[in-house]
């Protein structure tokens, strides 16, 4: 069961929202409706579902009306028409009362500028949720000051938000989202506000945190590669309605339109490409049933120095070269083992290119990709180079 | 020619004569509500400033001395001010005077917030209320102050009562104002978040709204006290005891001596009030 599901989800800012609804349905564009009668199409239909535990990463430029998405979640925006379920509770029939008890205890929110209350210290904004829910002044500091631990600011509880630094700020923020203990997270361009070396740190420690609070978050962004770091799922939305939501490797590798793909064109490869994207099938020979002869065929055929060794449940051995392959028949040596070289480069599926670049410029054979110590693939220079240049021709391994 | 001829059709309208009447049926409506505030209010007021004038100004001087010193933040220069411009105000004679100009300021200061807020918050929570409020706040500051003493007098006789009645009309429009415009300016995320975390209306406006807001309805405040004082002089036309009554003898008997001294009295008191709600809202800003 979905978390939070959102079904035809609309949003007209203007007057007669009803008169733009009908042209939305008779497939007229936002633009044409601002033209035509000045109203402003928010969010245009827009469905998807969030998984328990997952990070949805809402992403598109300024005016694609993620913002104003996101608010819909909680309402802080009436929708015109559509539906958010939360549990399978309609957002749209709750009360006044309802709806505040599922603010209170559902879902918090992480806003861009951070939202923090300046005339409180840090421990009575973190404490802002729990205070408005009327809980005992004993039960919320305690609470408060886990969440700060958490965030590890632990010690500043006393201090006012602007003698904080932006990085720290936004702790606060996420601490304050914490404390409520909620289900789920809204983060609003959360990160966006932040210099480019603390954006990527608080990226991880996000992500840290996620392993083991499992929070379902919705995270709110207009950087692709942010959204593609801490994506499970993400959604592109341009002139309010969603384009596309896949997985950062489906967003990648199939846009679904030219929008997209322009979109996808600028992205940092190296960050998100990892070695599983990249690797080849493996050439191999078995060490305990071939000898150098079986070895220097298959390497004649594929027109390589060397070739990697396996046993026989596929762990890797290392690697032998055709040098020491003919020397070997020569010799009338016919166990691999001892021509075999061990010093190979190896790697893991989800290593970033990033990484790769460096090894591979130091090894005369190609890197191998491993999992639990069996040989899964391996990765030639051209193919890294390749990708890096992002060459449609290219055949990559999705 | 022009004038009679547009007078044949559409004679005077009687604007004054209506006004005339609605104020008598006012007074005499309501005069069991009029009749008990102008005695019981009128009393109070009289025993406010005899109760301060009871206190030898000596006291007084040093406690503003020393309130001004902590409140600007243990400096020295308000807190020599005041008690020069105090010391100063009693060797003129004037200082009876003074406690009853204090006590007209001070209490149609206060009803001026006590009324003014709310409506304030209600101008910030409705845009039909602002449309509706914001141009008779128009109307109450543009309308010379001297018009409100006539009505005042109706309903009040003459004395403090009116004096503070008029006072309010002329001076609580800046916190009205102010304290909309310090809500309307509370930053939008702020707001968001107070609503994102679950916040009733009530905490919403006490606990982030109100608190953000609070330096800009100070500066209302200020503005609000300030010319409260300055009706001083004008209520003094109705009989208001203090400062003002001095200035307007002077003034008809043309006597610029006393008139300057009484005027100095009011500019003096006007400084250390005007710094004293500013020190206050500084002070809070910061924390």
């Amino acid at each position: 069961m979905a978390k939070i599901k959102v079904e035809k989800l609309t949003k007209v800012f203007g007057k007669r929202p009803k008169q733009a609804m009908k042209m939305l349905d008779g497939n007229m564009t936002k633009k044409e409706i601002l033209a035509e009668t000045g109203m402003t199409v928010g969010v245009n239909q827009a469905s998807f579902e969030v998984e328990d535990g997952e990070i949805f990463v809402i992403m598109g430029l300024s005016g694609s009306g993620k913002s104003t998405l996101v608010r819909l979640l909680n309402r802080l925006i009436d929708p015109t028409a559509g539906n958010v379920w939360v549990d399978n509770e309609d957002l749209a029939q709750m009360d006044a009362k309802q709806l505040r008890d599922v603010r209170r205890k559902k879902m918090s929110m992480v806003f861009q500028k951070f939202g923090l209350f300046p005339f409180r210290t840090i421990l009575d904004n973190v404490e802002y949720g729990l205070e408005v829910q009327n809980i005992e002044k004993e039960q919320r500091r305690k609470k408060a000051m886990e969440s700060l631990e958490l965030v590890g600011l632990k010690g500043y509880e006393d201090q006012y938000p602007d003698q904080l630094s932006g990085g720290m700020q936004q702790r606060v923020g996420l601490a304050r989202a914490l404390a409520n203990d909620p289900e789920v997270l809204l983060m609003d361009e959360a990160f966006s506000a932040l210099d480019p070396l603390i954006r990527k740190d608080m990226q991880d420690e996000l992500l840290d945190l996620q392993t083991t609070m499992k929070k379902t978050i919705i995270f709110i962004t207009h950087d692709l590669d942010e959204a593609l770091r801490i994506g499970d799922r993400i959604a592109l939305m341009k002139d309010g309605s969603i384009v596309q939501i896949g997985t950062p490797e489906e967003i990648l590798m199939n846009p679904a339109n030219d929008y997209v793909e322009k979109f996808v064109e600028d992205v940092d490869r190296s960050k998100v490409l990892t070695a599983q994207h990249i690797m080849k099938r493996p050439e191999t020979v078995n060490i305990d049933k071939h000898g150098p002869r079986v070895a220097l065929e298959r390497m004649r055929e594929e027109g390589i120095s060397s070739i990697f060794a396996v046993d026989s449940s596929r762990n890797l051995k290392g690697y032998i070269t055709a040098d020491d392959a003919s020397e070997a028949r020569k010799n009338q040596v016919s166990d691999l083992k001892e021509i075999l070289r061990n010093e190979v480069p190896t790697v893991d599926r989800e290593t970033p290119m990033n990484d790769i670049f460096n090894i591979i410029h130091d090894t005369p054979v190609p890197v191998a990709v491993t999992e639990n110590g069996k040989l899964v693939g391996i990765i030639v220079r051209g193919a890294v180079i390749a990708a890096l240049a992002n060459d449609s021709e290219v055949n990559l391994n999705v | 020619m022009f004038n009679s001829v547009l007078l044949a059709f559409i004679p005077t309208i009687p604007l004054a004569e209506w006004t005339a009447s609605f104020t008598a049926w006012l007074t005499s409506t309501f005069s069991f509500l009029f009749n008990p505030i102008k005695e019981h209010f009128g009393n109070f007021m009289s025993f406010t400033a005899d109760t301060l004038g009871v206190i030898p100004p000596i006291v007084i001087m040093i406690a503003v001395a020393v309130a001004a010193f902590f409140i600007t933040g243990r400096r020295f220069g308000l807190a020599a001010f005041a008690f020069v411009g105090l010391w100063l105000i009693q060797n003129q004679g004037l200082w009876d005077h003074l406690m009853y100009t204090f006590t007209l300021v001070l209490l149609s200061s206060i009803l001026s917030v006590i009324i003014g807020v709310p409506f304030g918050i209600l101008m910030s929570k409705s845009k039909t209320a602002e449309a509706i409020i914001a141009p008779i706040l128009d109307f109450m500051q543009t309308m010379p102050a001297f018009v409100y003493l006539i009505p005042a007098v109706a309903f009040f006789g003459i004395g403090m009562v009116p004096g503070v009645f008029a006072s309010l009309i002329f001076a609580t429009p800046p916190t009205v104002r102010l304290t909309n415009l310090g809500i309307r300016q509370v930053p939008k995320e702020l707001v968001e978040a107070a609503e994102a975390f679950g916040s009733t209306g009530a905490q919403k406006l006490f606990k982030v709204e109100l608190p953000m807001a609070k330096s800009t309805i100070m500066a209302g405040i200020n503005q609000t006290v300030m010319l409260a004082l300055s009706m001083v002089v004008i209520a003094s036309m109705i009989g208001a005891p203090g400062l003002g009554r001095e200035v307007l003898s002077a003034l008809q008997r043309a006597q610029v001596g006393p008139g300057f001294v009484a005027g100095v009295g009011i500019v003096i008191l006007a400084i250390i009030i005007d710094r004293f709600t500013q020190s206050a809202n500084a002070q809070r800003g910061k924390a």
